[in-house]
């Protein structure tokens, strides 16, 4: 996520936002294509106007009821339009562009939605959607306590060196910089130590060993995959890691930790509650 | 090569109780059924009785519009897509089982299919994830992986050395995917994955205008070959005598179907097994006669896929399954329960 990727991204959100900002009549059927859209229609108020989400919409609980369009990246053009919803919002990793395109075509208005994670692109996705559900009010409302919770929860870089892994499929991945994670951590005042490198990498043992973490960092989801958190432990590489030896490790909600949405603030807190050793 | 060119030979039925034409006449009229069920069916509910006035007259309220547009805009490009790619697909096959004289042979096996998900995986990981600059990456990808595999096996005798220098080539190709997906991203991977999987949702009129002609025209020219096919069954040395130029037919047969199946995998990704078992299954019900079996495997492969793609868009509504998961799925049983029943 380069400065120039962000550039356009804020870019591209603000052209979203004139074109709806033309649209007279409020959207009343809403499809959501990305988990983090759908956690702010909902964080908006707006939950019951879904008709339809995708695979990733996992939160909040509601939302998971809705009929499902396949996943974001791979959605069905025909499901999204039997459902027949007045605005698609869509991530801008929704796709392929073709099939968005084709949605288009078929008269669906379409608004595309950031999803770098900084907090300025959560702001421009927010109020994204705000406009497009009519909603504008309540979108700066929320961006508002949403930047002012983050700056306060904001610290100083420089603490505690934080490795952030996971493992969904059994491997062990660490965050490097231009990831969520990374993102998270220096919000959270932590030091990333795989700031070297440029986002998810896989690691071996020995490179897990050499980064010599004080705090690990992962997901529910990784900790499931490895077969609950002394299996997660015991994996070669962060056993022997500070971090696993005085089990000095944060378990979080995968998308909370990393969707960088609406709850944004509430995961920065349980994040440094977590690294603070408070429960 | 030798032991299994048996097996080809003995499929050449001694008798046939249908004419080859009724057959082809009777796959076309199966494709046709099959398309117009397939354009009645789908996550939006269009009522069957409805599609040809829809298609034929402007819509008059603002149902029949959407209706008219889902079904102009994309259903129908979809399943002329299909059509289009599950046809090039199979007749590749057929020919590439013709070229090595072996069952198991198919358009991947020279590098077709991995040197265009090369490209494809460069292409995706290099960030232009569009269509537009996908496609033309894994052509060129495609095209350089067989043309490599033909150019260094070439100067082997015979086929064998082409098909192994095909194995190193698909086996640098794997490699080099394999190095992008550990350096792509989260996003990337997710691309890279269903990318794999096959998808006909790409579909639009624009690129069935270029990729129809295309595949019409490499199809017409592979089914002109069909005397040379035959002869090359009996063997090399054999075609050889039978007043063939082995040398020359052989790198024509490999650079048409290259052709031909490069663009398909550039487009819809990688669909396994259309290319191998449709030739199989025409071969075992209507013979190995290349004249009938390359028409034949053309419409067999059309109906495979359109049947594919209908089942991916309709079973798990309002999401839909990749198609190359599908066309495992079904065509494996059924190739088995094929094999089942002419054993007994």
């Amino acid at each position: 996520m380069t400065a120039s990727m962000n550039r356009r991204a804020v870019l591209a959100a603000a052209l979203a936002l004139s074109a709806v900002g033309a649209q007279a009549a409020p959207a009343k059927r809403i499809v959501s294509l990305g988990g983090v859209v759908t956690e702010i229609v909902f964080a908006l108020g707006a939950g019951d106007r879904v008709v339809g989400v995708d695979d990733s919409s996992i939160y909040p609980a509601a939302a998971h009821k809705l009929p499902k369009v396949g996943y974001y990246r791979g959605f069905s053009i025909e499901g999204v339009a039997s459902l027949n919803p007045d605005v698609v919002l869509a991530s801008d990793q929704a796709g392929p562009p073709e099939a968005l395109e084709q949605l288009r075509r078929l008269g669906k208005t379409v608004v595309m939605l950031p999803s770098v994670p900084t907090v300025d692109a959560l702001a421009a996705r927010i109020d994204g959607v705000a406009s497009a559900l009519g909603e504008k009010a309540a979108g700066d409302q929320l961006v508002a306590r949403i930047r002012e919770q983050v700056a306060a929860a904001t610290k100083s870089p420089g603490g505690q060196n934080v490795l952030l892994v996971s493992s969904r499929a059994g491997k062990l991945e660490g965050a490097g910089r231009e990831t969520a994670a990374d993102a998270v951590l220096r919000l959270a005042g932590a030091r990333n130590v795989l700031a070297g490198e440029r986002g998810y990498k896989a690691l071996s043992a020995e490179g897990a060993v050499s980064l010599k973490p004080e705090v690990i960092v992962t997901t529910t989801m990784s900790v499931g995959a490895a077969g609950g958190l002394d299996a997660f432990l015991a994996q070669p590489g962060i056993a022997v890691t500070p971090a696993a030896k005085a089990r000095r490790v944060v378990v979080m909600d995968d998308l909370l930790l990393l969707g960088f949405g609406p709850r944004l603030p509430e995961a920065l807190k349980v994040l440094q509650d977590g690294l603070a050793g408070r429960k | 090569m030798t032991a299994t060119s048996g097996t080809m030979a003995s499929g050449l039925p001694a008798r046939r109780r249908v004419t080859p034409v009724a057959v082809l006449a009777g796959l076309v009229v199966v494709l046709l059924v099959l398309m117009v069920a397939s354009a009645g069916s789908g996550a939006v509910a269009i009522p069957f009785q409805r599609v040809p006035g829809l298609l034929l007259s402007a819509p008059v309220d603002g149902q029949d519009a959407l209706w008219r547009s889902v079904l102009v805009e994309v259903r129908l490009p979809r399943l002329v897509f299909a059509l289009i790619v599950g046809g090039g697909l199979a007749i590749a096959g057929t020919t590439m089982q013709a070229l090595f004289r072996n069952p198991l042979a198919e358009p991947g096996l020279i590098g077709i299919s991995l040197g265009g998900a090369m490209g494809a995986v460069i292409a995706i990981v290099l960030n232009a994830n569009s269509l537009w600059t996908m496609a033309p990456a894994a052509f060129a990808g495609s095209l350089a992986a067989t043309a490599l595999a033909y150019k260094l096996g070439g100067r082997q005798p015979g086929v064998a050395g082409v098909l192994l220098a095909g194995i190193a080539i698909n086996a640098m190709c794997a490699s080099v995917i394999g190095i992008f997906t550990t350096q792509a991203n989260d996003t990337q991977l997710r691309n890279l994955t269903f990318w794999n999987m096959g998808s006909l949702a790409g579909a639009s009129w624009t690129m069935l205008a270029w990729l129809g002609p295309w595949v019409a025209v490499l199809s017409a020219l592979l089914i002109r070959e069909w005397r040379s096919m035959n002869a090359l069954l009996l063997g090399e040395r054999e075609a050889h005598h039978l007043g063939h130029a082995v040398r020359p037919l052989r790198r024509r047969l490999v650079v048409l179907a290259a052709l031909l199946v490069g663009p398909l995998v550039a487009v819809s990704g990688t669909i396994v097994f259309v290319g191998l078992v449709v030739p199989h299954l025409v071969r075992l019900t209507t013979g190995a006669d290349h004249r009938w079996l390359l028409p034949n495997t053309l419409a067999g492969g059309a109906i495979a896929l359109t049947l594919a793609d209908w089942l991916a868009r309709t079973v798990v509504i309002p999401a839909e399954l990749p198609i190359g998961i599908v066309t495992s799925l079904v065509g494996g049983p059924f190739l088995l329960w094929l094999l089942l029943r002419k054993g007994t």
